[in-house]
């Protein structure tokens, strides 16, 4: 290939002495997808942070009751910002970033099928989100209506109209999400094409390894998901500025339309970001438990199940709005459905760690935390199906619960044990594993802390997305506490990002494979050359590393 | 993890924990209050109950046949938990490595038995689950109204409730008043909900789900209560920027409660003389654009209808109780209580406001 004689510099050469201009400019003009990756888990991490702060100021607001901190339509900003932060801003890139590094490496390629396209799409992505956050600037406008966004992160129209959202913030939101969307759809197109085509010798879609599938799946979902949010998208925008009546209730419009179409995407997109965080977990236990995943065709059938599956249950997030008791029983039987092949995944995680050999490096604590929590946050999903448990938790608090401990649980657990893992083969060097620990642990009791009363709090009646409650309701002690569990969350956060300088500084070398692992990115050098590979390993089995270091035992013998 | 959901198995107990809780820690967190702007306002609040709005202490028959599938929902939850748990926590302990223990386990790559166990055990619970979960849907949704029932149409406004009784020729806000159900007597309640502008949600935790109230579409929902008392609840679909007042309370009355209040509803808003020069002042601004007071030219409907307002509880749809000073207080300024609702300052001299407040609170 043309690639084998393209000049690179091997790993820690003299490449850090270049003047820092040309350092920046070399990663503004890369189509490397590495440090692409790199690019979009930084930018996740960033935003992640501003969400994260975000956050903090609601539940400070939400700790006391007629508590005065920041003004309604400012908290209402907040909330908008943080969830379409965390899901488009932090969410999606750091799930692209990680596909965006691993899969190539993972596969024995020497990039993505479209490198090009690739840099195109995490350009994309980071102004994307520029541009939402500049609406804090820019989101006045003329006509004097608000600075950021204040619709909610699913902007449920009419809300979004111009009747009720005036000013330009509400387009930003739209605009932004657009662009976005495009960006993800040229990745997903990348990956799939990578995926297909570039696979190294040997390597039959039976023998990818279980992250290569997971991701597989996630880029045909989004390309399945993003169009109709880009449509709803656009067909807003026709509202607001060329009278199309798609949404304006006023005039005719259905509100309903844009929650059908919201959801088509929104439900499949919590599944986008939840099998990478499955993907990782899939790589990461068998390592740490010394033994090669349980069922992998069994994992692999429950990820395309789920995958399909997801696309039919979207109107479960309307069960209140008055479908037909026919429709409510369908969405209640296909989400519940869900639930079967996700349980196959826990199952077989579960009998992966059995008769095994644990070892609990910081990757594999952080998985271990995971599985309670996706645990308790499949149980919770169970009872939102049930449409009429539905009524009484939707909207409330008990939901807010709920999707937090899918969304941080599972996923920002997933992804941080996927940090602690990868990080050396990125870096070349080891994140400390005492700091680990302390980030492990104060984020699980941080979490916990915050969203276990929320279960409580909804079951009392405390509904979502208000920036105030007067007091007498039984809800002060609750929110205290989940104000309070902020505090070590924030602590945890900052346990990594002290790790994550450190071991930058003067963490431990990694050399090839820190984990005695087993699949083809641990066998190129930490952090790998642009080529990734001398020359384009081959293999045999699903984990072509325990072929190599037990020779007289090869994998390929029992598969 | 076991923190939550061993607290919802323990619901009904943790109710009355709670309720002696509250009483002895609201005075403390009440302390730490901040925002002067409305501290003195809402002191009034201080000594009301504790109001829960607890799900798990239904009084209205739909509530109620929630409740008796949530419970079977969670038993059957907390079972898996329990079990999958219990595994999992087995297994870290018994598969932990042990010190210089560098030999790989033996290694087994899967069991097509255990993983058809697996799946046809958890697709016989949800079957099970689906079954008794479609029985519910069905039994709430498709109650019609009989004869007797009462019926009532809730408009959802930005950010209050327009509350209608088309039979008997009642119009209020923000607080539905409906008759006790008994089982000699069955008297459910049937709700209209319409929306005037965008998506609000009707939710009343003890008396039924919620159901959300969607402009250009009627839906319907229905509560049978069977306890006299004050019920709280809110919107529950964020609305805009004061979602969070937009507060609802449901009065249920014993019967001969209800028609006394009924026949003061239907009483032409009180005539007082002495309240002349309010009374023209009132009508020769913009109020009459937006509020009605029945037989007078204050005939809009964009506000709530005011020729009953001193018989309602609180203003600005559960912000504050309704007193004469608060009343005085929400004229003039409504941005100061409630900041971004939809009533405009009318810039009234201090002896206009007094002539309006004293006419507004002779509207009994």
């Amino acid at each position: 290939m043309a690639f084998a004689d393209y000049p690179t510099a091997p790993p820690h050469s003299d490449v850090r002495h270049l003047p820092l201009l040309v350092q920046l400019h070399d990663w503004v003009v890369t189509v490397d997808h590495k440090r692409l990756g790199l690019m979009y888990i930084c930018t996740g991490l960033v935003f992640f942070a501003v969400g994260g702060l975000e956050a903090s100021i609601m539940r400070w607001q939400l700790a006391f009751p007629s508590h005065d901190v920041v003004a309604p339509e400012v908290f209402n900003r907040l909330f908008t910002m943080h969830g379409t932060t965390m899901v488009f801003l932090f969410g999606m890139p750091i799930i692209l970033g990680m596909a965006n590094y691993l899969v190539p490496l993972m596969i024995g390629a020497r990039d993505l099928a479209f490198p090009r396209l690739n840099a195109f799409g995490f350009w994309l992505s980071l102004f994307s989100g520029l541009l939402l956050y500049f609406s804090y600037l820019g989101g006045e406008g003329l006509s004097g209506a608000g600075t950021a966004p204040d619709v909610g992160w699913f902007a449920y129209a009419p809300l979004t109209e111009r009747a009720f959202s005036r000013g330009y913030s509400t387009d930003y939101w739209i605009l932004s999400l657009l662009v976005g969307g495009i960006g993800s759809v040229a990745t997903s197109i990348n990956m799939v094409t990578t995926v297909l085509c570039m696979r190294c010798k040997g390597m039959t879609l039976a023998r990818m390894p279980l992250f290569v599938w997971l991701l597989l799946v996630v880029a045909v979902m989004i390309l399945f998901a993003m169009p109709p949010l880009t449509a709803a998208q656009v067909m807003l925008l026709l509202d607001r500025y060329l009278g199309a009546r798609f949404f304006d209730t006023q005039a005719g419009g259905s509100a309903l339309l844009w929650q059908h179409f919201f959801w088509i995407f929104g439900h499949p997109e919590v599944y986008i970001l939840m099998l990478p965080g499955f993907a990782a977990a899939s790589e990461i236990i068998p390592v740490f438990s010394r033994k090669p995943m349980f069922g992998y065709a069994a994992m692999v059938g429950a990820t395309i199940s789920i995958g399909f599956i997801s696309m039919g249950v979207w109107a479960h997030h309307m069960f209140a709005v008055g479908m037909s008791a026919t429709a409510n029983s369908f969405f209640a039987a296909s989400t519940m459905l869900i639930a079967v092949p996700t349980g196959i995944k826990i199952f077989n995680w579960l009998a992966t760690m059995y008769g095994g050999k644990i070892r609990f490096a910081t990757p594999m604590l952080f998985c271990i935390g995971f599985l309670f929590q996706f645990l308790c946050a499949g149980l919770t999903g169970i009872m939102l199906a049930a449409t009429p448990f539905d009524w009484q938790l939707t909207d409330s608090y008990f939901v807010v619960a709920h999707f937090h401990y899918v969304l941080i649980g599972g996923l920002l657990f997933t992804i941080f044990a996927a940090m602690y893992y990868w990080f050396p083969k990125a870096t070349g060097r080891m994140l400390s594993e005492t700091l680990g620990r302390w980030h492990f642990w104060l984020l699980v009791i941080g979490f916990n802390l915050t969203f276990g009363p929320q279960h409580l709090l909804g079951i009392l009646g405390m509904p979502r997305r208000i920036y105030t409650y007067a007091p007498g309701r039984g809800w002060e002690l609750l929110n205290l506490l989940s104000s309070l569990g902020v505090v070590f969350q924030a602590l945890a956060v900052l346990f990594f990002v002290w790790n994550v300088i450190r071991a930058l500084r003067q963490g431990a070398l990694a050399g090839d494979d820190p984990w005695d692992a087993w699949t083809l990115e641990w066998t190129t050098t930490s952090p790998p050359p642009e080529y990734n590979f001398e020359t384009l390993p081959e293999v045999r089995s699903r984990r072509p590393l325990w072929d190599v270091k037990h020779p007289y035992d090869p994998d390929w013998r029992h598969e | 993890m076991l923190f939550t959901v061993g607290s919802l198995g323990a619901v009904k107990m943790f109710d009355n924990c709670e309720r002696i809780l509250y009483c002895r820690l609201t005075p403390w967190l009440q302390t730490r209050r901040t925002g002067p702007a409305t501290s003195s306002i809402n002191a009034g609040n201080m000594d009301r109950p504790v109001h829960l709005s607890n799900i798990f202490d239904p009084v209205s028959t739909p509530a109620q046949a929630i409740l008796e599938l949530s419970w079977l929902v969670l038993w059957i939850c907390a079972g898996i938990f329990v079990i999958v748990s219990g595994l999992l926590v087995y297994t870290i302990i018994r598969f932990r490595r042990r010190r210089a223990d560098d030999d790989e386990p033996p290694q087994v790559y899967g069991s097509n038995q255990i993983e058809l166990a697996w799946t046809v055990i958890p697709l016989l619970t949800v079957f099970v689950l689906f079954l008794v979960t479609t029985r519910t849907i069905t039994a709430v949704q498709h109650t019609v109204p009989s004869a007797e029932a009462l019926l009532v149409t809730v408009v959802g406004h930005q950010w209050w409730w327009e509350i209608r009784y088309p039979a008997l020729g009642i119009v209020t806000a923000n607080e539905l008043h409906v008759p006790v159900s008994d089982q000699t007597q069955p008297l459910p309640t049937f709700l209209k909900l319409q929306s005037v502008d965008v998506v609000h949600s009707f939710w009343v935790p003890r008396l039924a789900g919620k159901t959300d109230v969607i402009p250009n579409r009627d839906n319907q929902m229905w509560i049978e209560p069977h306890e006299p008392g004050l019920y709280l609840g809110q919107c529950a679909e964020y609305c805009g920027t004061q979602h969070a007042n937009m507060l609802l309370r449901v009065t249920v009355h014993p019967r001969d409660d209800f028609d006394r209040w009924v026949a003061a509803q239907q009483q032409p808003p009180v005539h007082d003389p002495s309240v002349q020069a309010g009374r023209d002042l009132f009508q020769a601004t913009a109020c009459v654009n937006c509020h009605t007071v029945q037989e007078t030219v204050a005939n809009g409907t964009f506000g709530p209808d005011l020729s009953h307002l001193m018989s309602r509880a609180t203003l600005a749809a559960g912000v504050v109780d309704n007193t004469p000073q608060n009343l005085r207080a929400w004229m003039r300024n409504p941005q100061q209580l409630k900041p971004g609702n939809l009533m405009p300052d009318m810039k009234l001299t201090p002896q206009e406001l007094e002539h309006i407040v004293a006419y507004l609170v002779t509207l009994q």
